[in-house]
């Protein structure tokens, strides 16, 4: 597998090893919508000199479900294809993926997901081995860097040999450090060839009843393969009087309580399905076992079921870890038991510091003005969404009523007006609106519904760093040829200058009694650093 | 040898590059190095950090475990204390002295002053103020590290190595400006710990 090994020379983030992985694993295409904790995968190997050469596909895409769904297709002729997300991403690509399991992959299809437990930069928790158990496709979950590189190759081979898309999970302290990796042979990409079984990839349900049953019937075989994994390891351990399950990163934090080697026996997990020919080895030795997981009690769930098992099994579920947030080496030495060892209590002058929106920021002017002109209207509500806009939820502004999911601003706008609300406000980003807002306005429209909509646009991505927006330049035609009034459509600069043009237009059009649109437009001054530089 | 780092300050400070010079002075001794950053949402004005550990053997985990850190390297005053369960018995902290207040909120400085005079082992450093004094207002990090350095443990010819090999790119005057930054800033702890 590895005839050239090269130790690379510098420090890679867990998602920039995976991103080699995927390169030297000879992709010919990377489809993503950014978000953290994922972002790093796809402008790495945008960045890559032999990416580039090979011309690699990997410009943004609108969303998740475009991704997937372009991916599907460069599986469908042969080449291999990465697509790469965050967690909350997976939701709206998920139609895509549960469904690709039922085609089934041609060439390579790995779906890289990056969960966020602890909720550093996400509005949820969700485990997104759900997921891949949901829609019957194995997944592989590295544990440092190194297997980070490994194992994207392994899942391309695992891909083509059992004809399924393979969920790569990561979460976000693998995806966010770094480490130096050593490096293995470059693959050449795909040869363009169609699938073997064509007829597979029309889902009617007389072909998909057939289909599903295959799918089922294969369950069995990914087991033994999860088995015969290398990147699944049981460790032999002296002390039977327990036994530890750790999954993924939590493997390094059990390495960290025992660094001269783990007493209990240990299943390393990197590779499911879960195999139930070594968990039964384990729970027939030991006399409980604990099982180490970042994220969601997924295995531990698995493993208790709802009737008793034979062995007690303890975990998230039984309080030894917390059932919430991620692991650290602090909480799983203490599920072991050890007392930490801290010298200094926590400070006692130390105060919160959220993010904020940076000084100088469009979104905080267009926030102000409207602010000033809602204070006529103690009813009104603004629904907004996902994106730097959001931090207008905090002091001072505190000038959003919702956060929810990409676009539900507009459609949320839409429902409470039609339940009698008024003014009903929905903000919403440029790239939120291109990624899930854009069919959600042309219901509203054609409803003609009594609810102003700001589209602040700040012509890029900027939450997640500054990727191209897919719709900049083109949001006046957008809203117009899914049927705006063009009389109802305000294009404005917002800088204080401007503020009382801005308040007027904003008044007016929450007066009027149908549906409107605003898009104050200023660049991002991150971008604007960041161009100059 | 192993070394447990925490790297802290407001998002937008800074703080990686002091990252990338240690990381690669520690590349370049052949030792294990494990760097967890912080991405997204708290990067614009929020509190960030960095854990940073070097080792002579494999490294477990990306995190330091409370109570492990040898050396705080802050760029924010407040910004060090919120790290003090993380701190080792005999740890550092290395930590800028001028208060970046972005929050309504902000302690008194007095009362940061006294909580960090109580401890230890600390080094506070206006580097604000040496970087305007010697007109390089971008290298503020570079001397909070040449404050560090001696806490750290590493070998100076080695960073000095690093600064050129990371700033190498921006041209010899860039380079030549932050290795005196780490010079002052090095020469600053060493007058402290004489004065002690």
């Amino acid at each position: 597998m590895s005839q050239s090994k090269e130790k690379n020379k510098t420090l890679v983030l867990g998602n920039e090893a995976a991103a080699l992985g995927a390169i030297h694993a000879g992709i010919s295409a990377v489809y993503a919508y950014p978000g953290t904790p994922s972002t790093e995968v796809t402008e790495y190997i945008q960045g890559h000199p032999l990416a580039q050469s090979r011309q690699v596909k990997s410009t943004w895409c609108t969303n998740e479900k475009t991704a997937m769904e372009a991916a599907l297709g460069m599986s469908y002729v042969g080449k291999r294809a990465l697509v790469v997300m965050k967690h909350v991403g997976l939701n709206v690509a998920a139609d895509a993926f549960v469904n690709s399991a039922m085609t089934g992959a041609n060439g390579g299809l790995v779906v890289m997901v990056c969960d966020d437990p602890s909720m550093h930069s996400s509005q949820n928790e969700q485990d997104s081995r759900f997921y891949s158990k949901f829609a019957m496709v194995p997944t592989v979950e590295p544990s440092s860097q190194q297997e980070a590189y490994d194992i994207v190759r392994h899942a391309f081979e695992l891909s083509e040999k059992v004809g399924l898309p393979v969920l790569l999970r990561m979460t976000t302290r693998l995806a966010h450090s770094r480490a130096a990796i050593t490096t293995s042979e470059i693959l050449e990409e795909n040869e363009f060839h169609f699938p073997e079984t064509p007829q597979q990839w029309i889902l009617l349900p007389a072909i998909s009843r057939k289909r599903y049953k295959k799918l089922v019937e294969i369950q069995f075989e990914l087991g033994i393969e999860s088995r015969k994994s290398l990147f699944n390891q049981y460790i032999n351990g002296k002390d039977k009087s327990m036994g530890v399950i750790a999954c993924g990163i939590a493997y390094n934090y059990l390495m960290e309580t025992y660094p001269d080697g783990c007493p209990y026996p240990v299943y390393k997990i990197a590779q499911y399905p879960l195999d139930r020919t070594v968990l039964a080895t384990l729970t027939s030795e030991v006399a409980k076992v604990l099982v180490l997981e970042d994220g969601q009690p997924f295995v531990e769930e698995q493993l208790v079921g709802i009737m008793d098992t034979p062995i007690p099994v303890l975990g998230r579920l039984t309080g030894t870890l917390p059932r919430t947030g991620e692991l650290t080496p602090d909480n799983v030495r203490a599920a072991f038991g050890f007392e930490t060892e801290q010298y200094f209590d926590e400070a006692d002058h130390v105060a919160s510091r959220p993010p904020a929106l940076c000084t100088g920021c469009g979104h905080f002017d267009m926030y102000s003005d409207l602010n000033e002109v809602l204070t006529d209207y103690p009813d009104a509500k603004v629904f907004s969404d996902i994106g730097c806009y959001t931090l207008g939820a905090l002091p001072p502004l505190r000038a959003i009523d919702s956060c929810v999911d990409m676009g539900a601003s507009i459609t949320m706008a839409r429902g409470a007006a039609d339940g009698g609300l008024h003014p009903s406000v929905a903000v919403i980003g440029d790239s939120t609106f291109t990624h899930s807002g854009m069919t959600g306005l042309l219901d509203a429209i054609n409803v003609n519904a009594d609810m102003t909509v700001i589209i602040s646009d700040n012509l890029t991505t900027a939450m997640t760093g500054g990727q191209p927006s897919a719709g900049t330049n083109k949001f006046e035609a957008i809203c117009q040829g899914l049927g705006l009034d063009p009389a109802h459509l305000h294009v404005v600069v917002p800088l204080p200058k401007n503020r009382e043009e801005i308040k007027r237009i904003m008044k007016q059009e929450i007066d009027y009694h149908g549906i409107s649109v605003i898009i104050p437009r200023r660049d991002c001054i991150q971008q604007l650093v960041r161009v100059k530089k | 040898m192993k070394l447990d780092i925490i790297l802290c300050g407001v998002g937008g400070q800074g703080i990686l590059s002091i990252a990338t010079i240690i990381g690669d002075a520690a590349m370049a001794q052949g030792l294990y190095i494990k760097q967890a950053e912080v991405h997204g949402m708290s990067q614009r004005g929020g509190d960030v950090h960095s854990d940073l550990r070097i080792s002579s053997t494999p490294i477990a985990s990306d995190l330091i475990s409370k109570g492990k850190a040898d050396v705080i390297i802050s760029l924010e005053p407040m910004e060090a204390l919120r790290y003090l369960p993380m701190l080792a018995s005999k740890g550092w902290i290395i930590t800028a002295a001028a208060p970046f207040v972005n929050i309504p909120n902000y302690p008194e400085m007095s009362e940061i002053d006294s909580q960090l005079a109580h401890l230890p082992q600390v080094i506070r450093i206006d580097v604000t103020a040496i970087a305007k004094e010697h007109q390089m207002p971008r290298c503020a990090n570079i001397i909070l590290l040449g404050a560090a350095q001696d806490a750290l443990g590493m070998n100076y010819a080695q960073l000095e190595t690093s600064i050129r090999n990371v700033f190498g790119r921006k041209g010899e005057k860039v380079v030549a400006m932050n290795l005196k930054a780490l010079a002052l800033g090095r020469e600053y702890a060493m007058q402290h710990k004489a004065a002690k």
